[in-house]
């Protein structure tokens, strides 16, 4: 799947995008987190609170008790400031 | 349902500005059923001369998704006749214009609530980041969400029947 990252979480990590493919113990979003964050420094400095982290999947906001089977995109961010 | 499926509201995600005069009139252009039409302006401040721009970072494919999700909660929750919202992003110096919302109704309480309620909406949903670009030249921080923000979006929350 595609994972997406914005604002300070894409500046953390490095880039705004890239090709995951996690194992399949990685159920839920916030899985996914923990498996990202155990990357290198880069990860786990942007997923360090992982309560701070929102995530869409295929463009719909989603908590992260939230499975990801199926998703084609999956995006990270900090809570929004638009407006 | 058929009233909401009906309803067409006008979502723009853009680089460019927007004449609010003139987005406001062709929201009611050629009507005579509108009773009320309410339009809101949000601008960059300078933050006391600190803050030389804004730049709004943003989620293209789901930006627009959920502008559209938010007019058509707000087209649910009031009888209006037409909606308006447009956000940029991009660099926005301090000063320029960022969004702006307008509802239309046939009476006043209905066009005001809609617009204070996009507003409240699209800054906890929308998926828009900022970032200041100081004065002095150097890059800012990244905003911070205020409190207030989702409280007031809770609010309407706590308003469902």
């Amino acid at each position: 799947m595609k994972a997406l990252y914005f604002a300070w979480v894409r500046e953390r990590i490095g880039k705004g995008e890239e090709e995951i493919d996690p194992p399949e113990g990685v159920a839920t979003v916030g899985d996914l987190i923990a498996w990202l964050a155990a990357r290198d420094e880069n990860y786990a400095y942007a997923f360090e609170r992982a309560s701070a982290i929102r995530a869409a999947i295929d463009h719909a906001h989603v908590k992260h008790d939230a499975k990801i089977g199926g998703a084609r995109e999956i995006a990270f961010f900090p809570p929004m400031t638009g407006g | 349902m058929d009233e909401i499926s009906a309803f067409r509201p006008t979502i723009r995600v853009q680089t460019e500005d927007f004449d609010p005069g003139a987005e406001a009139q062709a929201l009611a252009s050629g009507r005579a059923d509108i009773g009320a039409l309410v339009s809101f302006v949000g601008l960059c401040r300078d933050e006391g001369g600190r803050l030389a721009a804004l730049e709004i970072e943003h989620y293209g494919a789901m930006a627009e998704r959920e502008l559209a999700l938010v007019a058509r909660e707000a087209a649910s929750r009031w009888p209006l006749s037409g909606l308006v919202i447009i956000h940029r992003y991009g660099s926005i110096p301090a000063g320029a214009r960022i969004v702006f919302v307008a509802a239309a109704a046939v009476h006043r309480r209905e066009a005001f609530a809609a617009a204070n309620f996009l507003m409240d909406y699209l800054k906890t949903r929308a998926p828009f980041w900022k970032r200041a670009h100081l004065s002095d030249g150097t890059a800012g921080e990244w905003v911070e969400p205020r409190g207030e923000d989702e409280a007031a979006a809770a609010r309407w929350r706590a308003d469902e029947p």
